[in-house]
């Protein structure tokens, strides 16, 4: 059964020797003139100001969080709304439109949750 | 739809609630309601689990949950559970100054995964009650967030919780991997052709996944800080109904989709290393809620005594036991709860904080010598005749060797049990009275859980009902060795 899979482990092999063959290449026989601008931190964008390592309200966590809720909404909206048409041509359509409805609303349920509780408000 | 709804009304009455609850909470914070609305849903649930008890058995959303039977019972316990925990959290978590709105909404929500658990038919709906329930719970253990100790335990919990879910997910991986079903009717044919290594492999994860979240030696380790840290109701509620859920789940794959001697072996192994693990670690103990968590240790070794006999009398015992093992806890942390509140001598929890308590508070005194003998398994309370139903099937499969060691466990056990009420009793109470606290009352709530769990134990020590209605839940005769090679 492992057999199977020796193409893959063949590519795989392939991917990660290529790609340190190149870096060590590049590494030996390219080019090395240095200079200011080269070694900036946004070589054509701004200077950089102060250092990164400061500190930062956590209240972004919140956003992170309703962020993935969201976007894993997404994930179950998509292939639900591509397969619609066949659910409606099966005769299971209303059903189905209310499973997710009942989806959203759960959803939903969290950011109001989420509203309320001032998750939302930055001071 | 509407049938699979009704036929888990419990389940739905309780997600909605949960859901409810939250945007009830977003809007009224802190109300008096909020713990209500939880317990009253919860009570819904456990008289529809209850009523359900004597009906017929089935399956619900394609098979996915089963319904009536053992998933009943083990519903019913969960429910129980649920609606014990949630009267005594309320004035504990007022007492802490925590009574927040979220905590009855993850209660319930636990409680949602609990219910799934208990009465899965599907490996994917294990899985999902499993997740459903720990997340709940990793939050649960953790909400005082101003606490250290508090912080510390949940993220103990969390960190190998989610390890042990790995574990788990993989078996489930292999299994399906093997027989190409989730279903466990239907994975009994990979026992019937012998299995393979994948199949075994994925057992044997499987197993692992289960045996963690049962706090089964040698994957307790998490038990007794996870105890320790969170609030003492919670923590009787992790202690009671996450295991119930836990075992129904196990029980069910033992019974339905592994039926096979091969188990006999090796669950009898864990068994003794948990039994001796947990008693031998309790003596030591100073602090009584990890003395507690010790002791949950050990009753989850007793009962994979039962199950390691793979006889159906077993796994009935060990539902039984379960149900014992749910109303002794319950009320000793419930106990442990109300003591908390004396003084600082009480909030550290150490065995010295509970002198004299027993002359000063006899209620809490005398109600603590029940759960205490119980526990350490004397008659005519139901502990015993627990200890009964899981060792008896064991002597009857063959493991003469299993029940000694068993035995000799709990008489270990009665050491640091009875331990606790010479500390309550014998000394006196002058020389107790140093130590108290200033006084204080009993909310009429929780002494009626409590009084209600003593008579709860004294009338299932004296009736054998219950093991026969938990027998009907199986085919008699025995399922361990019908099949395997």
């Amino acid at each position: 059964m492992l057999s199977d899979f020796i193409p893959f482990f063949i590519q795989l092999g392939i991917a990660i020797g290529l790609s340190f063959t190149l870096l060590k290449a590049a590494a030996l026989i390219g080019p090395k003139r240095a200079n200011v601008i080269k070694q900036g931190t946004y070589e054509s964008g701004m200077d950089p100001i102060g250092s990164a390592h400061q500190r930062y309200s956590v209240k972004f966590y919140l956003v992170a969080m309703i962020f993935i809720v969201f976007d894993v909404e997404i994930v179950f909206l998509y292939p639900w709304a591509v397969s619609f048409r066949e659910f409606i041509a099966a005769g299971v359509g209303p059903g189905v439109l209310g499973v997710i409805f009942l989806f959203v609303i759960i959803l939903a349920i969290g950011l109001v949750y989420d509203i309320k509780k001032g998750g939302l408000e930055f001071d | 739809m509407w049938g699979d709804m009704a036929a888990t009304l419990s389940l739905v009455i309780v997600s909605l609630a949960g859901l409810a609850l939250v945007v009830f909470d977003a809007f009224n914070n802190r109300h008096v309601a909020t713990p209500w609305i939880a317990g009253l849903a919860l009570l819904a649930g456990f008289i529809f689990e209850i009523v359900g008890l004597g009906g017929p058995e089935g399956t619900a959303y394609s098979d996915m949950l089963r319904t009536g039977g053992s998933a009943a019972f083990v519903n019913a316990l969960v429910l129980g559970s649920g609606v014990l925990t949630v009267i005594l959290s309320v004035p504990y978590l007022k007492k802490i100054g925590h009574n927040i709105g979220e905590v009855y909404a993850l209660i319930l929500f636990a409680t949602v995964g609990m219910l799934v658990l208990g009465a899965a038919n599907n490996l994917i709906a294990v899985f999902v009650g499993l997740e459903t329930m720990s997340i709940c719970l990793y939050i649960l253990t953790g909400f005082v967030r101003s606490e250290s100790g508090s912080a510390e335990s949940a993220l103990k919990y969390f960190l190998l919780g989610a390890f042990s879910t790995g574990f788990f997910l993989y078996g489930i991986a292999l299994l399906y991997g093997a027989t190409g079903t989730m279903d466990f009717s239907a994975m009994k044919a990979g026992v019937e052709d012998g299995g393979g290594v994948m199949f075994w492999g994925g057992v044997s994860l499987l197993l692992v996944g289960f045996l963690f979240k049962v706090s089964a030696a040698p994957f307790h380790m998490w038990t007794p800080d996870a105890y320790q840290g969170a609030p003492t109701p919670i923590a009787g509620f992790m202690a009671t109904a996450s295991k119930t859920a836990a075992f129904g789940a196990l029980i069910i794959i033992l019974y339905k989709a592994l039926p096979t001697e091969r188990w006999t072996d090796v669950l009898a192994v864990f068994a003794v290393i948990t039994m001796v693990v947990g008693n031998i670690i309790a003596l030591s103990q100073q602090n009584v809620k990890r003395m507690l968590a010790y002791s949950s240790i050990a009753h989850a070794g007793y009962v994979l005594v039962g199950l390691s006999s793979g006889l159906v009398e077993g796994y009935s015992g060990a539902l039984f036991y379960l149900m014992v093992y749910v109303i002794m806890n319950i009320g000793a942390f419930g106990v442990v709860a109300l003591l908390e509140w004396d003084g600082k001598e009480g909030s550290e929890q150490t065995l010295d904080s509970l002198a004299g308590v027993g002359y000063r508070k006899p209620l809490l005194g005398w109600a603590m010598v029940v759960f205490m003998f119980s526990l350490s398994g004397f008659p005519p309370l139901a502990g015993f005749l627990g200890k009964w139903a899981v060792f008896a099937p064991a002597v009857d499969a063959g493991l003469v060797w299993l029940a000694i060691i068993g035995v000799l466990a709990s008489a270990v056990s009665a050491y640091y049990y009875l331990r606790v009420l010479v500390v309550m009793f014998m000394k006196t109470e002058t020389e107790a009275s140093s130590k108290l606290a200033d006084s204080f009352t009993i909310p009429r709530s929780s002494a009626a859980v409590i009084v209600l769990c003593v008579i709860l134990l004294f009338v299932f020590g004296l009736t054998t009902s219950v093991i026969e209605l938990t027998d009907g839940f199986f085919q008699s005769g025995s399922v361990a060795t019908v099949l395997g090679p």
